[in-house]
């Protein structure tokens, strides 16, 4: 059975296990039926000309795990970053394992989407944001709703600062040959609020993994929003992540995606803007090889006047692996004085490593400032040269390099221990051990 | 010396290694070893040093951090183990009041945003570093005032000893005044065609090379 049918059958299935008296099962059975009207998108679809979900589809995923299944912390203790204090909400294969978390509800809430959905003190949380800024038109977006029932729930209340970051985690297992799963992820940080979120995926095993995840991230009025994803999963992982950001006014939302790993990886990363002197920063590092393929797709809407937003994308390309960047940003006719600036820069290192970046502007106010860099090129050979000549081997050099050509990105990282981390898997990517740390 | 398109950058980049260049004859000779196979970087763990006409921008890079993959790469190379961080720090602030440069001038990226002065002094900072047994000044007395010249001359003296060579490429008699050489070479289309000692460049900067040119015509 195609997977497409596999899912929509499992639908009713599905249902046995839900409350389909509940006015979000009306929002389950809608977001189906646009799945099931736009199918699985193609390369026919203009915004997926370049990534085809093709190969991956033939697998025959498990849309349902049959049981938890356990970890110990030692196992997986590297991927967390374990050297501060973090609020964790961890997954094994779709199903949250207390034995790993560490939630709270002192004062601010981190803890399951699972709880928020069914439990009635949640519900007014739910009625007024779950499903209120993701896509209803967006087909993959759609067919998670249909599903949703498992993720992170983050809900810090007005004038709080969460007092450590927070990591969400989504092990799979590879118990099952084949998993798709598709987390969803509602984050709401009150006015005045600040909250650092680290997300990531990661699977433990060889078996194809297929995660379709939905994050929902509301950024109320002067709320400071940092979120980060880790994506240095394994080849046989693919991931579809689809972020939507709704900002108030004065906010700060920053998303940096650190793409390092993974089979494929499409980013749907959009922002809109609901007020006025708001900052939107949207960052990322690619770094790939083999045949490895990661798509940045990103919007920005500026709806309302005197806003800022900043795209730093930095990709790196070796081997036969290809890269896509497409920003929009789109700049409605009442957002004047808009500041936008977009920067995709990219090295091929290879002739067989691809990159098509596509800027995208559509600016209906008259009195904005837009700019937008795309570049394209080959590591310097001069910079080279005058490294190896101080003794520093070709090798590190192109690393010493590599790492100048990120240090932007990485320089806005707030955690030092992630910074520090993304640090070393970029030096563990770039295959080198520099004579300091990176 | 050597009027301009002489080969004196070449020559150097040469010997450096630089590989947009192929050498079809002869050898280059390091200490009796013959260094003209050698990559760049092993030609400069032998000891070898050019400081650029053109120093490099390397954003994202401190001085500093440049400074200790250098040497401790070198060190790696030839069997020695990495300086320990403290005397790193304590060569770094010999060496950086040696050429009287500013320490938050070291944490910044290597050679952005240097004006033209401070590349050159930063190029013969990394030449203190180092301690090449034979270091090329391409051209390093260009665009320094007379105050980065001084400096500059001064640290090159203080580095000069009985163990290292110094190659100096300059077109003005004014380093030489700071600098004085043992011997001067000119080169003309590729090859020396006069030596001396320090009375040669004064010769030149009062003559021009018009007269070396005409004699190598003749």
């Amino acid at each position: 059975m195609e997977l497409k049918e596999k899912l929509i059958s499992s639908f009713m299935a599905f249902e046995e296990r839900i409350d389909v008296q509940s006015e979000l099962h009306d929002v389950r059975t809608s977001a189906l039926k646009n799945f099931e009207t736009k199918g699985f998108p193609s390369k026919k679809d203009e915004a997926w000309k370049y990534t085809s979900l093709n190969a991956i589809l033939k697998n025959d995923f498990t849309v349902f795990p049959k049981k938890d299944s356990a970890i110990e912390f030692n196992q997986v203790k590297k991927y967390f970053i374990h050297e501060i204090d973090t609020y964790k909400v961890v997954f094994i294969d779709g199903i949250f394992s207390s034995h790993l978390s560490s939630t709270t509800h002192d004062g601010i809430d981190v803890c399951l989407m699972s709880s928020a959905l069914t439990k009635p003190k949640y519900k007014m949380v739910i009625d007024n944001y779950f499903n209120q800024i993701a896509s209803k038109d967006d087909s993959l977006t759609s067919l998670n709703t249909a599903f949703a029932c498992e993720g992170a729930y983050i809900n810090i209340p007005k004038s709080k600062v969460a007092d450590k970051p927070i990591e969400i985690m989504y092990f799979s297992t590879g118990n099952e040959s084949a998993l798709m799963v598709q987390p969803r992820n509602l984050v709401i940080v009150g006015e005045n609020s600040h909250v650092q979120i680290i997300e990531r995926h990661q699977s433990l095993s060889e078996n194809p993994v297929l995660t379709n995840s939905v994050t929902e991230i509301f950024a109320q009025k002067r709320a400071i929003v940092d979120y980060y994803k880790i994506q240095n999963d394994n080849h046989q992982a693919n991931l579809i992540d689809n972020t939507y950001v709704s900002q108030q006014k004065e906010s700060h939302a920053s998303v940096h995606t650190f793409s390092f790993g993974g089979n494929l990886t499409r980013n749907n990363l959009n922002f809109y803007h609901y007020g006025e002197r708001l900052t939107s920063t949207l960052n990322g590092i690619t770094i790939i090889g083999d045949k490895q393929h990661v798509d940045h797709y990103t919007l920005v809407n500026h709806a309302e006047p005197n806003c800022e937003s900043f795209q730093d994308y930095k990709g790196i390309f070796s081997d036969r692996s290809t890269g896509v960047f497409n920003g929009k940003v789109y700049v409605e006719k009442e957002a004047q004085k808009t500041n936008a600036f977009q920067k995709s820069n990219n090295i091929l290192l290879s002739d067989k490593a691809t990159i098509n970046a596509k800027p995208q502007l559509e600016i209906f106010a008259d009195d904005v400032k837009c700019s937008h860099g795309c570049t394209v090129g080959q590591l310097d050979e001069t910079a080279l040269f005058y490294m190896q000549q101080r003794g520093i081997p070709k090798k590190e050099a192109k690393a010493l390099l590599m790492y100048a050509f990120s240090n932007a990105v990485i320089e806005n990282i707030k955690i030092p221990e992630l910074k520090q981390r993304i640090t070393n898997i970029i030096a563990m990517k770039l295959g080198v051990k520099l004579g300091f740390d990176l | 010396m050597g009027p301009n398109g002489a080969g004196k950058s070449t020559l150097s980049a040469i010997i450096a290694g630089n590989e947009n260049y192929e050498v079809t004859q002869g050898e280059i000779l390091l200490e009796n070893e013959d260094i003209s196979e050698l990559a760049p970087e092993e030609r400069a763990h032998k000891g070898v040093f050019l400081s650029f006409q053109y120093p490099v921008e390397i954003p994202g890079v401190s001085v500093t951090n440049f400074m200790k993959t250098a040497i401790n790469e070198t060190r790696k190379a030839n069997g020695q183990e990495e300086m320990p961080a403290n005397q790193m720090l304590k060569v770094i602030r010999e060496k950086s009041e040696l050429l009287e440069i500013d320490r938050k001038f070291l944490s910044r990226s290597l050679n952005e945003g240097f004006s033209g002065g401070e590349k050159k002094r930063n190029e013969i900072f990394q030449m203190a570093m180092l301690e090449p047994k034979l270091a090329i000044l391409d051209e390093t007395d260009s665009g320094l005032d007379i105050d980065a010249l001084r400096i500059v001359a001064n640290g090159v003296n203080k580095l000069k000893s009985d163990k290292n060579a110094i190659i100096v490429i300059t077109h003005y008699q004014r380093l030489l005044d700071y600098i004085v050489p043992d011997f001067v070479h000119v080169l003309y289309n590729g090859k020396i065609v006069k030596s001396g000692d320090a009375s040669l460049a004064l010769e030149l900067e009062e003559k021009g090379y018009d007269w070396i040119k005409q004699e190598q015509e003749a």
